[in-house]
Formats: structure tokens, C-alpha cells, sequence
């Protein structure tokens, strides 16, 4: 299996505080990987290191064997328009709050080249159904959406071009329990049918549970266990890991 | 059948004759001379001369004459005018410790080495009109001499700067740019940043000053120093090499103390703003000093959210000329572009009414 | 004669040097924003400083010129600043379209085909096509370099959306060589075609945000839409009722209280050619 993005021996301080400590993994095609741990573990800012958003102290990331971190602004964002996608925790960050739910979708189409409004505009219904957003509702303003259809819209909005890699970082975090566990079975229905890959941050053990084939969990910037989810989950070896399955309450 | 009326021409002869009558008003009052505005409306003159980016006052006596007293007009004319004059060379860095200081006061000290000259200033006066000024010839009353204390005065940074308190500006021996030959480009060095402040429109500096002392940006200012007065300009003419005086101006400088910033690798330090303008214009140098405080925003690791801080918005939309001329134009016949939206805004109404009758049907 | 002490077209020769560099680079790029050194000019900013700087930069002693707004050769600004040349470079000026080597414009583009022989010279208020979509200069300078126009197509996609149309009746965007987004100047859409293989060179400056920009002569020029609400070129219905054109741009003019219209050519020389043809064509 081929592997797309490769992280090796991250570093990066700030102050006197590590956020990355010697950090690497690597994620191959059509795996999803989950990366959990309390607030100030570091998640986060892997998850920036490796978009190429924010820049180690030492280290480096590749994707496909191109060096991410020595691409040009210039390169990174025509990666993040083609073969990346990213999903915000906060929806409004990802999405145009003053364009309708159908420009939000269409306008990846339209920056590749669409030029049939009738046909784009039938693709982001497409894509809007898909999510389980009303059809109908393509000309209004997502600021009008709730905050769980906010989020599915944006990744209505970030898959409409079948990317390769997709980063999502908390996506449900800010959501209804119920809301959530709604929106993480779309998540992996669209996962499963699209073939994606995706490395996503979350503090939710039992979200990691339900997406993700392999597992990192992180402590003060260094990970301190990792592999396939179920035996991560079922059979944790390091304390830490321990004390964080134990104390996620049973469904 | 309708016939089209010619006479463009006609008419703009006509206007500016008519704007020439008006300026000079009624013929039975004695003409305003341009002597009598530079000496009697000093203040105008040098708020022209600041905002014209040119120190001669009497051509910025002249441009007010001809602006009939507006003085963004005024400011126009004389930066028109300073387009055509050739450019010899640029002079050397004014040093403004050996001004000959009319006006000195600092908030930050009681007192200080040379202490605190209050100058000609409306400061304390009570604004109380002055009907006695309506009567001509009412001789000026006599003021007090005593001999000018002629030592030079350190300035109240450099106090500071002594007991390691305040940054010293990281001495720069590159050239700044030249605002008036280049165009802004972002993000903008500071030199430039000062230069479209020191020409910037008054108000709008004022304005923005003030938001910055009302919680838009986090300042904390004190008025380290204001320091009025004459300064010698001094240039190095190729053929000789040596700089050489060619002249006095008039300026006033303004450096306002500000709230330490420190992190965990730089001590903590009082940060600096500066302003320096033409003529005596406490207003305007206070105003820019408090301005360029908060466009250091980002360069001293702080959050740049309030519009003092916003280097787009402030240096795009400081100077009055290229604003009024911009507003201004909307008088200009726009009928061809309003033609189209007509068009386009009848076209839209009869596709909107022809699809609800089809929905209809 | 010309006005006593400013050098010829008053512009110093410096200052047109670094214009015609800026011009050179503009045509090399054609629909790219160049940054100029703009100068203050004897009219204000907003009122053709731009223009009148390239054109100043490009003027030789035997070029003839013409300049209009509104298509009209006789609104006060266009008289305004056809004076100013007269005044500080003494050339020719004329108002037949025909003749000129030079045509200086504001809001329009003559009906009559150019010439190969002939540059128009745009007055240009806002160059920046994305503007009312992203204020930010640094930000748009990264969009225009990365083609990164998703802006724009999204409002177009949101007017048809609400409106069913295209809600740009003028200064309506075009891609020039299929790369660069330009903002055409506030023409009425209905002049956009004209701009596509044009003959003549066409320059653009905008004096305020000092920037210029070109297209070359013979360069494509397309205006955005889509293939299934294509550009339509959009003018008042009527026959000019001087000329009896129906195909020119028409005025509108209001003539009485009671909603009385006229339509009247706004290409004043165009409108005047056609009335003296058929007299001519009778003699």
C-alpha cells in the first residue's frame, strides 16, 4: 500500500514548553488515522505541522515524496485546492458564511474549471443530499444552518473534489452528543465510499473508536503509544493510554 | 426631435469666473494679502505645509488665497505644484536635539534638563471668544523677555533609553523609501509607514489617535517630549563633500511613551511612538505618534485587531487628497454606467414577472 | 503654445521613463496590475489622473488626440482635460475618432473599430477586480498569483442563484489571455466585446491606487460566464432618435414631467458620422 504522507522526528518548542517532541508516523492510502489526547498535548499543532500551516523547529513531512515543508505558499495551496482537504473544528472557519450552501459547494468545482452553473448546481445538490442537508435549502446562507449542518456542510464543501488526504481537526467537537454521533456515521460512510484517507485529531476516544483503523495517542508533545485501533483501545499498553481508555464512560 | 445641447466649454469658462468673483469677494474690503495669511494664519499655513509635504509657507500662503481658505484644496495645490520642482538630492537626517526650541514640555518629568517651556500655545487659555479682536489695531500686549537658555536639551527618550527603559530605534543606514516616487506596498517598512502619517489628513489621524486612547488598541500612552521649534537642513552637495546648511525649517516632534512589552527572551521596556511634522502642529505630531504605536502592533508581538492598528485601512485612506478627489468624483456623470443598471435591472423584473406568470399557468 | 515652464506634456522626462517601463511590463503581462510611482497632477485623484499620466508618458508633438467621457467629446471633464493637453503640449486634438492617434476615454469605448494605428488610454477608478470581494492588497496580489479566481465565480454563481442573472451591468469582469482577471473599467458590459482582438493597444491607469495595466493589440479578452447563462451585451431597446442607430449604446434622457424618454447615441462622433452619411451618400 502506497503511503502518502510520512512525518519524521518533529520538533518544535514554545519557550521552554515542547509541543512536538520527536514526533513521526506516517499514513498510507485509504487508512484513516486518529490522533487523541487531552487539550495541550500536541495534537493540534501536529495536525499544523503536517498541513504544512506551521513550521517545526526540525523535522520533516513529505506527501507522496514532496517535501512539505519546503514548498513554496504558492505550492501548498494548490495542494490544499487539489489533492488535500482540511476540516476545521469550527465550521465558520471553513466555510463562506456570506455564500449560500450551494456557492460553498460549488465553488472548489468552479476553481477547477466548472463552467455549467446547471451542472454545478446539480452536483452541490448531490453533495448536499449526501450529507443529509434538505436539497432545498442550497440557496440559503449557512449562517442560517444549525451548528451540525454547518459542519456538514463544510465537509460537503471540502470532499466535493475527492481529495486524497483529508485533515480534520474536532470535527464534532462543539456538537450535541447526539448530533455527533449522527454526524461521525456520515463520516464514515463518506470515508468508506469515497476510499478517502484522513488523519484526524480528536479528544474523543470512542469517535477514534469508530473511524479510525490506526490510533497515536499523544502526551506533552511526545506519542506515547500507537497501532491498529482495537488493540490500542482493547489491550493499552502504556499508563497513560490506560488511564484515558478507563476513564471514557461505557456506551 | 430632440436636439443635443453643446457648450461644455462655455460653461467651465463661466464657472471658474464666476469662482474668481466669489474668492475675492466684496471689492470694498481691502484684498487679503498672502503676506497677511502666512503671518496672521500661521497655523493654516503650517498645516498646508504638512499636509502638502512642503515647507515653504509662502507658497502655502498663496495656495490658501487661491483655495479661498479651504485647506485641503490648498494642500492640493501645493502638492501639484511640488510635482514639477526638480529633485536635487536628499538631506542629511535632522538632528532634532539641537533644536532652536521655542516650546518644550514633557508629562513624563516634573522636571528635566532644560526644562519645561510652556511657548506660544493655546494650552490653559479659556476659549472664550475675543470680541476685542474685532477691533483693528489693538496693539499686541508686551511680553516678558529674559535671555534664551542657549545649552542643548536631551531629550527625555534618551533619559530613558540611559537607564536601559526604553528601546533605542535600531540604527538603519539603508536608504527609506520614497513614498512620493513609489508606490505603498504591504507589509510596509516603518519609514514609510512615517511618511504617509507626517502627510496624512488631520482629522483623520486625530480620529484614529483618539480610538486608540478608547480602547481600540491597547496603548497607554504619556507625552515622553513635544519639543516646537527651528531646525537647520543640511545637505552634502557631490562637489563639495562636506554637508553644507542650506536653510531653516520649522518642525514639531512628538514622542510619546508607551506601556511596557517584554517576552521571555527581551526585558521589559517602554515601547516608543513617533511623530514629526512641519510647522507647529502638536495635534498632528501627537496624533501620528499615538498612530504609529499601534501600527507596531505586529512587529511587538500583539494582537492587531483595532483600525489604528490595520496598516491597509490607515495608510490607504490617510491622505485627504487622493480621499477627496476619490469622493469627489462622484460628482462626475456616471449616466452611462447608471444606463446599464437600468437596463440590467429592467431586464431582471421582466424575467422575474414572466416566470410567475408561467408559475401561474 | 505651451504653458511657460513645464516640460512637454508636464511630466518630467524621469518621470515618463519610469511610466513607459511600467507600460512596457504591463503589455509584456497583458491584464496584469503593474505599481507605478503616480505622481500628484494639476486635476484630481479620481478625475483621470491615471489616464492622463500614460497618455502624458505616450504623447509625441505630432500625435492627435481625442478624449471623451461618457462617449462624449463635450462633457465638461473630457473638455477639462483635452484643455489641459492643449495647454502643456500644444498637439492636435479632434474629436472624430477616426482621426486620432490617441483616444483618451472614461466609461466607454468608441463604436467605431480602432485602428492598428491607434492606442486607447483608459480611466481606470478601482483596478483591482476582486475588491468588493476581498479588500486586503496583500491578500488579492496572491489570489491574481496563484489564478486563484473562486472569488469571483462564486458572486457570479450567487447572482444567477437570486437574480437569474448576472448582476454586473458594468466594469464586468473579463479574462485576458485566459490568465489574468482584469477589471475592464467601468464600461457598461455591453462594450466588453469590443475589447476581445482588438486592433489597438489598450492601456489602463488608474492614478489613485497607482497601478496600470494593458492589452495588447489582438489579445483575447473573455468575459466571465457560464456556458449555460452565457454574456449577453446588454443595451436600451430603441433607435437612437437623432441617428436612428439600433445598434450603438443610447443615453437615456429625461424630457418632460410626464415620463417622457428620449434615446440618444452616447458616441457623439459616431452619431454625427451617421447623420452626415446619408446626406453624403445623396450628394
Amino acid at each position: 500500500m502506497k503511503t502518502l504522507l510520512e512525518a519524521k522526528a518533529l520538533r518544535l518548542n514554545f519557550g521552554a514548553i515542547a509541543a512536538l517532541d520527536d514526533v513521526s508516523l506516517d499514513v498510507t492510502a485509504g487508512e484513516v488515522v486518529a490522533i487523541v489526547g487531552e487539550s495541550g498535548s500536541g495534537k493540534t499543532t501536529l495536525l499544523r505541522v503536517l498541513a504544512g500551516q506551521m513550521a517545526p523547529d526540525s523535522g520533516a513531512v513529505h506527501y507522496l515524496g514532496r517535501d512539505v515543508l519546503g514548498m513554496t505558499e504558492a505550492e501548498r495551496r494548490r495542494l490544499m485546492r487539489s489533492d488535500w482537504g482540511f476540516v476545521h473544528q469550527n465550521p465558520r472557519d471553513g466555510l463562506r458564511m456570506g455564500v449560500s450552501a450551494g456557492g460553498n459547494v460549488g465553488e472548489r468545482l468552479m476553481a477547477l474549471g466548472a463552467r455549467h452553473y446547471g451542472n454545478i448546481r446539480d452536483e452541490a445538490k448531490a453533495w448536499l443530499q449526501r450529507v443529509e442537508i434538505d436539497a432545498g435549502r442550497i440557496d440559503d446562507l449557512p449562517r442560517h444552518f444549525s451548528g451540525g449542518m454547518q459542519q456538514r456542510l463544510q465537509i460537503a464543501r471540502t470532499l466535493v473534489t475527492r481529495p486524497k488526504l483529508v485533515f480534520m481537526d474536532e470535527p464534532t467537537g462543539g456538537l450535541d452528543v447526539s448530533v455527533q454521533a449522527r454526524l461521525l456515521d456520515l463520516i464514515r460512510a463518506l470515508v468508506r465510499e469515497l476510499g478517502l484517507s484522513v488523519l484526524i485529531v480528536t479528544h474523543d476516544i470512542a469517535a477514534a473508536r469508530l473511524l479510525a483503523d490506526r490510533i497515536l495517542v499523544m502526551r506533552r508533545g511526545q506519542v506515547v503509544e500507537q497501532g491498529l485501533t482495537d488493540r490500542v483501545l482493547d489491550d493499552p499498553q502504556h499508563p497513560y493510554t490506560q488511564l484515558l481508555v478507563s476513564s471514557v464512560l461505557a456506551a | 426631435m430632440y436636439v443635443a445641447v453643446k457648450g461644455g466649454e462655455k460653461a467651465i469658462s463661466a464657472a471658474h469666473a464666476w469662482l474668481d468673483e466669489t474668492r475675492r469677494g466684496d471689492t470694498a474690503l481691502p484684498e487679503l494679502s498672502v503676506a497677511q495669511i502666512e503671518q496672521q494664519m500661521a497655523l493654516a499655513v503650517d498645516r498646508v505645509m504638512a499636509e502638502g509635504s512642503c515647507h515653504d509657507r509662502f507658497l502655502a500662503a498663496l495656495a490658501i488665497k487661491q483655495a479661498k481658505g479651504d485647506l485641503i484644496e490648498a494642500a492640493f495645490l501645493l502638492r501639484a505644484y511640488r510635482t514639477t520642482l526638480p529633485r536635487f538630492g536628499a538631506s542629511l537626517p535632522l538632528e532634532t536635539s539641537r533644536m532652536r526650541l521655542r516650546r518644550r514640555i514633557s508629562a513624563t518629568y516634573k522636571d528635566l534638563p532644560g526644562g519645561q517651556v510652556l511657548g506660544p500655545t493655546f494650552d490653559y487659555t479659556h476659549r472664550l471668544l475675543d470680541f476685542a479682536l474685532a477691533a483693528e489695531g489693538r496693539e499686541a500686549p508686551a511680553t516678558p523677555e529674559a535671555p534664551a537658555d542657549l545649552a542643548e536639551t536631551p531629550r527625555v527618550t534618551e533619559i530613558l533609553a540611559r537607564e536601559g527603559l526604553m528601546q533605542r530605534e535600531a540604527l538603519n543606514e539603508a536608504d527609506p523609501g520614497d513614498l512620493t516616487r513609489e508606490p505603498l506596498s504591504f507589509p510596509a517598512p516603518r519609514p514609510v509607514r512615517l511618511q504617509n502619517l507626517a502627510r496624512g489628513d488631520e482629522g483623520f489621524l486625530l480620529a484614529l489617535g483618539y480610538s486608540t486612547q478608547r480602547g481600540y488598541g491597547n496603548a497607554h500612552p504619556f507625552v515622553g517630549e513635544i519639543r516646537v521649534g527651528h531646525i537647520g537642513v543640511e545637505i552634502t552637495p557631490p562637489e563639495l563633500g562636506f554637508a553644507i546648511d542650506i536653510g531653516d525649517i520649522s518642525i514639531t516632534e512628538c514622542q510619546m511613551v508607551n506601556q511596557f512589552k517584554g517576552s521571555r527572551t527581551e526585558p521589559a521596556q517602554f515601547t516608543r511612538g513617533y511623530g514629526l511634522v512641519f510647522g507647529h502642529g502638536e495635534r498632528r505630531a501627537m496624533s501620528m505618534a499615538l498612530v504609529d504605536r499601534g501600527l507596531r502592533a505586529r512587529e511587538l508581538g500583539e494582537e492587531a485587531d483595532a483600525p489604528a492598528q490595520q496598516e491597509e485601512f490607515v495608510l490607504y485612506h490617510s491622505d485627504n487628497i487622493e480621499a477627496t478627489g476619490f469622493v469627489e468624483h462622484l460628482k462626475l456623470p456616471h449616466y452611462v454606467d447608471f444606463q446599464s443598471e437600468l437596463e440590467n435591472l429592467r431586464t431582471i423584473r421582466r424575467t422575474a414577472a414572466a416566470e410567475q406568470r408561467e408559475a401561474a399557468e | 503654445m505651451t504653458e511657460a515652464g513645464y516640460n512637454f506634456a508636464y511630466l518630467d522626462e524621469a518621470t515618463k521613463r519610469m511610466i513607459r517601463r511600467a507600460i512596457l511590463k504591463a503589455v509584456a503581462i497583458p491584464g496584469h496590475q503593474i505599481p507605478f510611482g503616480a505622481r500628484e497632477m494639476p486635476l484630481p485623484y479620481g478625475w483621470g489622473t491615471g489616464g492622463i499620466q500614460v497618455t502624458a508618458s505616450i504623447l509625441g508633438p505630432t500625435d492627435v488626440l481625442k478624449v471623451i467621457d461618457q462617449g462624449a467629446d463635450d462633457t465638461t471633464n473630457a473638455v477639462s482635460i483635452r484643455r489641459f493637453f492643449t495647454r502643456v503640449a500644444g498637439i492636435a486634438t479632434t474629436d472624430a475618432t477616426g482621426e486620432a492617434s490617441i483616444i483618451q476615454t472614461r466609461h466607454r469605448i468608441p463604436e467605431k473599430p480602432l485602428t492598428e494605428n491607434q492606442i486607447l488610454v483608459y480611466q481606470v477608478p478601482q483596478p483591482e477586480p476582486l475588491f468588493r470581494l476581498e479588500p486586503h492588497r496583500a491578500e488579492t496580489r496572491r489570489l491574481h498569483a496563484l489564478a486563484d479566481y473562486g472569488l469571483m465565480h462564486v458572486r457570479l454563481y450567487e447572482d444567477i442563484a437570486r437574480l437569474g442573472h448576472i448582476a454586473k451591468a458594468y466594469d464586468y469582469p473579463v479574462m485576458v489571455n485566459e490568465r489574468y482577471l482584469m477589471s475592464p473599467s467601468p464600461i457598461p458590459a455591453f462594450d466588453n466585446p469590443k475589447m476581445h482582438q482588438m486592433a489597438a493597444l489598450q492601456l489602463f491607469g488608474a492614478g489613485r491606487e497607482k497601478r496600470i495595466y494593458a492589452v495588447p493589440p489582438y489579445t483575447p479578452v473573455r468575459s466571465l460566464d457560464f456556458e449555460d447563462h452565457p454574456f449577453r451585451p446588454i443595451r436600451a431597446p430603441q433607435a437612437c432618435a437623432i441617428c436612428g442607430s439600433k445598434t450603438s449604446y443610447l443615453d437615456e434622457l429625461v424630457t418632460d414631467d410626464a415620463g417622457g424618454r428620449a434615446f440618444i447615441c452616447s458616441d457623439t462622433d459616431y452619431c454625427q458620422e451617421r447623420q452626415a452619411a446619408p446626406k453624403a451618400a445623396a450628394e
